[in-house]
């Protein structure tokens, strides 16, 4: 067969097209894989009680606008806590540096994110700074739970018929 | 058998066939057919459309299996080959298409030489000397760049000759070699035909039902009809013959034992029938 | 009729052994598969891509509309990218690949038979299934995973862009979710299914082109019947293999 030389060109990039896609979907998309991209803004970490399904990457809004992502999760073994770095974009830089962060829920099965609540500080948040006042992850089981033991509280004091029905099998 | 042997014994026969049976399903091809082509000799194999002559051909070169008989090629039977001896028989033939059959893919340079890439490790050099001679043989070195779509039907068929010969092979087969030509082309194709056998003791079987042009190059001509060897010699004796249908068949009348009709009841009754009544549906 | 059936399973798996003891010539014929891996898949590529874009815009579409009503639009990109890996990715490439790269293979073999092209190799003494059959299935064969790939990462921009640009789904949660919930497991699956499909689609369009009856409505049914065996395999192969990875 004559060489042709556009033709293997064609083919080249082809395959060189597709093996980056492939690489792209095998490293890109599960979570143990790498990250690509380089990071921008200013770094500011905080620390939480449970993170919850919180993951790198997840939003961090304040009064609902995105500021940021998540960048990083780690467990601090001193104070058994959860320290999440946050990457706030460069632009949003007057943020007081009481603030305050907590983790919530997008939506009743949505992802979770961070939310800041602004403090009333005159100095600001930069590279490095920490977020002291921290609301961890509503964890759903044990909002249930609690609802639970509090419904149950409740029929057992005013002695309800269906209350009635639940007090034994909680006692 | 009505045959006696077809070639004088001191003629080495390079194919020989031997009470050759073959058929589709219950239609029989070939009834037992005995032919021989000798060494360095042109045999042609003449007869009606659809008597089977293109699947001889098949038979020959291995593609088929027939029913029974035997067909022996250089000296080896090629019905009991298994599919390498078959290839390697092959090796030593070249065969022209009707059509040409020339890979249409492929520039008619490459198309000449893809035998030999496909067999031989040559230099590139020697390569081109070996492909533009058999070009030049058959007179379109020329067109060496050209693809086979821009050919017209004549010179598709020089170049696929070009390529049955590239190799060099001892028997050189045709498949109605002067099928859809013009004059002019099919004198070129005539010509070769002769050249190629006289110049290099090429042993050459034509199938064609070209009386004229087979009786200028054959030696010995075969004449099949209905499954069967019906006559067969040199051109001079098939012509001088008394036989009724070989008569037909040099002459080319319409009607005789080769019937202008094919099988059909009777043309009255299927006429002024209601065409309900006809015997067979 | 189980008989026909059998036996014509057994006739193509004949043919795939016949044709893959010929898999040598990637390596003394890499120039043939180079020029097949170009016929089946780049001449694809542009297809793909863009059906790619618009199976990920819809999905994009319809995912965001059914995920709102749950409020987990966010979610987008997990639903995204599980449906285009697991399902959409393969079997639309695949049947793309049969209505494109299928029928040409087929339709180019058949001619070939017709016009007495593979004979003529035969007299030359060289095995057609070696120099034409099994550069196709093999070229075919590579390039169907690149392809479904490609489909993929293409109809993850496709949702990307309408579920973050259009409908207004944070790109932050789009990603990070879609990285969270997506299993290298998943992007296996959709990697295994594709190159099923690329043998079951490549080898029915070139057995189909091979075994063509000779003449122009022989090579143009063969045609016909290479999509419609390809899609109804790539079809049943999916529901297989799904049933077998879920059921791990």
């Amino acid at each position: 067969m004559k060489p042709n030389r556009s033709l293997e060109i064609g083919t080249g990039l082809f395959v060189l097209l597709g093996f980056a896609a492939l690489a792209f979907l095998t490293t890109q998309l599960p979570g143990s894989g790498m990250r690509l991209g380089a990071a921008q803004g200013y770094k500011v970490l905080a620390k939480f009680d449970n993170v919850g399904d919180l993951k790198a990457g997840s939003p961090v809004s304040m009064s609902g606008v995105r500021i940021g992502r998540v960048e990083a999760i780690a467990f601090d073994a001193t104070d058994y806590r959860a320290e999440v770095t946050l990457r706030i974009e460069p632009q949003f830089d007057k943020i007081p540096d009481d603030s305050d962060a907590s983790i919530q829920t997008a939506g009743l099965l949505g992802g979770k994110y961070v939310g800041i609540g602004a403090g009333g500080s005159e100095t600001f948040l930069a590279d490095g700074g920490r977020i002291e006042f921290t609301q961890s992850a509503i964890v759903l089981e044990s909002l249930v739970n609690k609802f639970f033991a509090n419904f149950a509280d409740k029929g057992s004091s005013t002695g309800t018929a269906p209350a009635s029905d639940a007090a034994p099998t909680k006692e | 058998m009505p045959e006696e042997p077809a070639v004088a014994a001191s003629k080495e026969a390079v194919v020989r066939v031997r009470g050759l049976h073959y058929g589709f399903g219950s239609r029989k091809i070939f009834d037992g057919v005995d032919l021989e082509a000798a060494r360095g000799r042109v045999t042609a194999v003449m007869g009606p459309s659809g008597t089977g002559k293109t699947t001889l051909l098949r038979l020959i070169t291995g593609q088929v299996a027939p029913a029974a008989g035997s067909v022996e090629v250089f000296g080896r039977e090629v019905t009991t080959l298994d599919t390498a001896g078959v290839y390697s028989l092959r090796r030593r033939m070249g065969m022209l298409f009707q059509n040409g059959a020339l890979l249409t893919d492929l520039s008619v340079f490459e198309n000449v030489a893809f035998p030999v890439r496909a067999h031989a490790r040559l230099p590139e050099r020697v390569l081109r000397q070996l492909v533009l001679t058999k070009l030049h043989a058959v007179g379109l070195r020329g067109a060496a760049e050209l693809m086979p779509s821009e050919l017209s039907g004549g010179m598709a068929r020089r170049v696929a000759l070009a390529r049955a010969i590239v190799m060099d092979p001892d028997l050189l087969i045709y498949d109605e070699p002067f099928v859809g030509l013009d004059p002019v082309s099919m004198g070129v194709i005539v010509r070769l035909i002769r050249d190629l056998n006289d110049a290099l003791g090429i042993t050459s079987i034509v199938v064609s039902h070209d009386v004229r042009e087979l009786a200028s190059i054959a030696h010995h001509s075969y004449l099949l009809s209905g499954g069967k060897v019906v006559a067969h010699g040199t051109p001079a004796e098939l012509d001088a013959s008394p036989l009724p249908i070989v008569r037909q068949f040099m002459s080319g009348e319409s009607d005789g034992p080769v019937p202008f009709h094919y099988p059909a009841g009777d043309y009255h009754a299927d006429l002024l029938g209601d065409g309900k009544e006809r015997p067979r549906s | 009729m189980i008989g026909d059936t059998l036996s014509r399973i057994g006739r193509v798996g004949i043919f795939l052994v016949r044709v893959l003891r010929h898999a040598g010539v990637v390596f003394t014929e890499p120039r043939a598969v180079v020029h097949q891996i170009y016929n089946a898949g780049a001449r694809s590529l542009v297809i793909i891509m863009l059906c790619g874009l618009f199976v990920g815009m819809v999905l994009g579409l319809q995912g965001y509309d059914l995920l709102q009503r749950f409020g987990s639009e966010d979610a987008l990109g997990v639903a995204a990218a599980l449906g285009l890996l697991k399902e959409l990715g393969p079997v639309v490439t695949a049947l793309l690949f049969a209505g494109r790269a299928g029928t040409s293979l087929t339709s180019e073999i058949g001619l070939m038979r017709a016009t007495d092209q593979l004979t003529a190799m035969e007299i030359m003494a060289v095995d057609p299934l070696r120099k034409v059959v099994a550069p196709r299935l093999i070229g075919g064969i590579i390039a169907m995973p690149l392809l479904v790939a490609v489909f993929n990462v293409i109809g993850l921009f496709g949702a990307q862009l309408i579920g973050v640009q259009v409908m207004g789904v944070d790109t932050g949660a789009f990603w990070s979710q879609m990285q969270g919930a997506v299993e290298l497991d998943d992007v296996n699956e959709g990697i295994v299914k594709s190159f099923c499909f690329g043998v079951a689609c490549s080898l029915v369009a070139v057995y189909e082109g091979y075994h063509a009856q000779p003449t122009a409505a022989g090579v143009g049914l063969a045609t016909t019947r290479t999509v419609v065996i390809s899609s109804v395999l790539t079809l049943l192969i999916d529901y297989i293999l799904t049933a077998a990875f879920l059921g791990r």
